[in-house]
């Protein structure tokens, strides 16, 4: 019975699914409700995990509960130990979740909701979900082996090391871009920066009651950190409406780019227990439940989308960011679709949990999927604000100017209505001075999640409350991200540092461990900085950066992964991991080639540096840049941005070319294949091996 | 019936740690009396500050 029923089943979800996507992209005029987009992600997640993932499981890594996995066989209680797999589940899917899939689908939709939907939903399903799941794999039949061990044991030496400067760079780019999406959030906010600045305490707070009063009791504290959020949530409006003190929490930009800093330094070189930890317990707590709540909120809403399914930007001229909608809406949504960084994850603590081979299909396909659904949820988000308040929020100061009067002009000549009253109204509702040119995604994304929570419960009393509680929500995660990979960073410069000079990389050595984070705090924060001077907003800049950075560690994970299953003698499905990779190959190294060489200056570094440097040759200022100073750092930044675009192109080729020397040499004959996996030995058998060791040393 | 329910909320309560990421001391102390008889675990103080400092030292352990 049942080998009928699921056929038909799926089946139905497949027209249902083409049905949905059918709406979505036939819609022209009339809003269409956010219903069809949340249907048509979901049939296409069924049916891409029953059929597409299998392929994987079953003819590529023959998952197998017979054989132990490296939680079985090396237990030790700490790193290796073998979990349920719902509890693995939640554990991977609370590593890989960041505000990644939240700010990239935000930012993308200034082409309209269309490109970003098909790419968040089509992408996951034969990319990042594939990615995921074969890293896993890969790393669960190596003893649980990193990324970057991996590329040098399959593929080479030079992958290897490639991948792992790569890896550094990638978190310099990371750190800044979420940081200057904090700045942004919170310039000129006292209400933010009194409740977020409290979370700080709040964190230091957690860590000594789990140091003293109550040693270890993670639940109890997280309840009561929940509670005291909440506190600095009332406190934060508190200071907003007093007069007196609002304005001494009106901070510039570059004010909070330097206390950001100041935190990230703090935050690598202090104890984990007193700060990191707990704020990271919180972190995960209020990630989880924002999470839920988008989803009731838009399941119970079931919002129209405002945006249209396809803007005019989709040529290029788009005031959010710059570029065509190929290839940059792959570039923008990164994490939601595909996500290199969850290859460190999958590579990482997760494959020394998995009690069971089997597991590894829902912990590596299945968690992505519902990542990809949180990006299709922040999209919707963004798409029932209209276009017109959307792009006020987005666009960046050069292009709106600085009063409701300039915003609401510049956005009729983009073709979109919005009145400045209806923009001083929806700032005063969410209880801000001003919403203009908050770019990078989280204020929108604010707007429009307080906007359908509001829906729900409070009505638009309560919108200014729910805004902060999901500005509160995205700064603290991304804040966590910040901390504990200014931490990480700082070790793995350490490592690499040590080459040079030894004593560097001495992990306890008090002066090695202010220098190198120092050092890491400074590269991060350079580019914060100029992010923050920047009059184009840096967004505009960084994210491009971000998201060619992330799909390069993707296209590394991915060459990984061809390599692993060409070496197990599988190439004749290898089609699975190079389809994706071909694919990214084509979007980052187009999208890296525009962004350093286009002759717009808009788009391109170099030529953006030219047009600067054009003016200042005439003895002129460019619109917008106060000084021929100015003028000068804008065009170092610029060489900067096209160094950095420049350095991960050619890492990507680099790997490129080094994994299809060792794929030719295996198709060739030329190379042995010879797997890296750890030796098939069956559960019984191993039993019976472990007992008779143990008997042999008692 | 009451035993029942607080055992079952202890696992829970257990299982959400360990979602977090927090260490796991009844977990680590189990392992090392049944298999290792003859080694000395450390203690809980000793064994949370070297999951954490272990936790926060490696990429793998997050995402953006």
């Amino acid at each position: 019975m049942r080998r009928i029923i699921q056929p038909v089943v799926l089946i139905l979800l497949a027209l249902l699914g083409a049905a949905s996507f059918a709406r979505l992209a036939l819609s022209r005029g009339e809003p269409v409700n956010a219903a069809w987009m949340l249907t048509a992600a979901i049939c296409t997640y069924v049916i891409a995990y029953r059929l597409y993932s299998k392929i994987i499981a079953t003819r590529i890594f023959e998952l197998d509960d017979v054989r132990p996995t490296p939680a079985v066989r090396l237990n030790d209680g700490r790193d290796y130990t073998p979990t349920n797999k719902w509890i693995v589940f939640g554990h991977h899917f609370a590593a890989i979740a960041g505000p990644g899939p939240l700010v990239g689908p935000t930012l993308a939709a200034q082409f309209g909701f269309l490109p970003g939907a098909l790419w968040i939903i089509v992408g996951v399903a034969v990319g990042g979900a594939v990615q995921d799941f074969v890293i896993l794999c890969s790393s669960l039949r190596r003893d649980g082996k990193t990324l970057g061990q991996m590329a040098k044991d399959e593929i080479g030496a030079v992958a290897g090391y490639t991948a792992l400067v790569a890896v550094l760079g990638i978190m310099i780019v990371l750190i800044a871009v979420l940081a200057l999406v904090i700045v942004n959030a919170l310039k000129s906010s006292p209400w933010g920066i009194v409740t977020i600045g409290l979370t700080i305490p709040i964190a230091l707070f957690m860590g000594g009651y789990m140091r003293w009063i109550r040693p270890h009791r993670v639940l109890e504290v997280s309840a009561i950190g929940i509670l005291l959020l909440v506190g600095a949530l009332y406190a934060g409006r508190w200071v907003a409406e007093n007069p007196a003190i609002a304005p001494m929490f009106a901070l510039s930009g570059r004010s909070i780019a330097i206390l950001i800093m100041v935190y990230g330094f703090f935050a690598s070189v202090l104890p984990v227990w007193l700060l990191l930890a707990p704020r990271d317990y919180l972190s995960a707590f209020v990630k989880i439940g924002v999470v839920i709540a988008l989803a009731l909120g838009i399941l119970i809403v079931l919002p129209p989308l405002q945006m249209p399914a396809l803007t005019q930007f989709t040529d290029g001229t788009g005031p959010v960011f710059a570029g065509k909608v190929f290839p940059f809406v792959f570039i923008t949504i990164a994490c939601g679709s595909i996500s290199g960084f969850h290859a460190l994850v999958a590579s990482g603590t997760t494959p020394k949990l998995l009690s069971r081979e089997t597991d590894a299909r829902m912990i590596g396909y299945g968690a992505m999927l519902i990542e990809s659904l949180v990006a299709v949820m922040a999209l919707i988000a963004a798409c029932v604000l209209t276009p017109g308040i959307y792009f006020a929020i987005n666009a960046p100061v050069g292009a709106l100017g600085t009063t409701v009067q300039t915003a609401a002009e510049a956005i009729r000549g983009w073709g979109f209505t919005v009145s400045p009253a209806e923009l001083q109204l929806l700032a005063h509702q969410v209880g801000e001075s001003s919403l203009l040119s908050r770019t990078g995604g989280a204020p929108s994304l604010a707007v429009g999640m307080a906007h359908l929570f509001s829906g729900v419960l409070g009505g638009s009393t309560a919108m200014a409350l729910w805004y902060h509680f999901a500005i509160m929500f995205e700064a603290l995660f991304i804040l966590t991200t910040l901390d504990a990979g200014t931490r990480v960073g700082r070790f793995m410069l350490q490592d690499l540092l040590s080459h040079v000079w030894a004593p560097i990389g001495r992990v306890s050595w008090y002066p090695a461990v202010v220098m190198s984070s120092g050092i890491f705090v400074a590269m991060w924060g350079w580019f914060l900085y100029q992010g923050v001077l920047d009059p184009l907003g840096g967004i505009n800049s960084l994210w491009p950066l971000f998201g060619i950075s992330n799909q390069l560690l993707a296209a590394v994970a991915l060459c990984v992964g061809t390599t692993v299953i060409m070496r197990m003698g599988k190439a004749r499905y290898a089609w699975m991991t190079l389809l994706p990779l071909a694919w990214l190959s084509i979007v980052t190294l187009t999208a890296g080639w525009l962004k350093i060489f286009s002759d717009s200056p808009k788009l391109g570094f170099l030529s953006h540096a030219r047009m600067l440097g054009d003016f200042v040759a005439k003895g002129a200022l460019p619109p917008g840049v106060a000084s021929v100073e100015a003028a000068r750092r804008m065009m170092f930044n610029d060489r900067v941005d096209a160094a950095v675009a420049a350095f991960f192109l050619v890492s990507v080729i680099v790997i490129l070319v080094d994994s299809i020397r060792v794929w030719m040499g295996i198709i060739s004959g030329r190379v042995s294949p010879g797997s890296t996996e750890v030796p098939y030995i069956p559960t019984a058998a191993y039993q019976v091996e472990t007992l008779v060791t143990h008997s042999a040393t008692t | 019936m009451i035993k029942q329910l607080v055992a079952g909320l202890t696992g829970v309560a257990r299982a959400i740690r360990v979602m977090l990421g927090a260490p796991d001391y009844e977990r680590y102390l189990a392992h090392v009396t049944s298999a290792h008889g003859g080694c000395v675990a450390m203690s809980r103080d000793e064994f949370v500050k070297e999951r954490l400092e272990s936790r926060y030292s490696k990429p793998g352990t997050r995402c953006c």
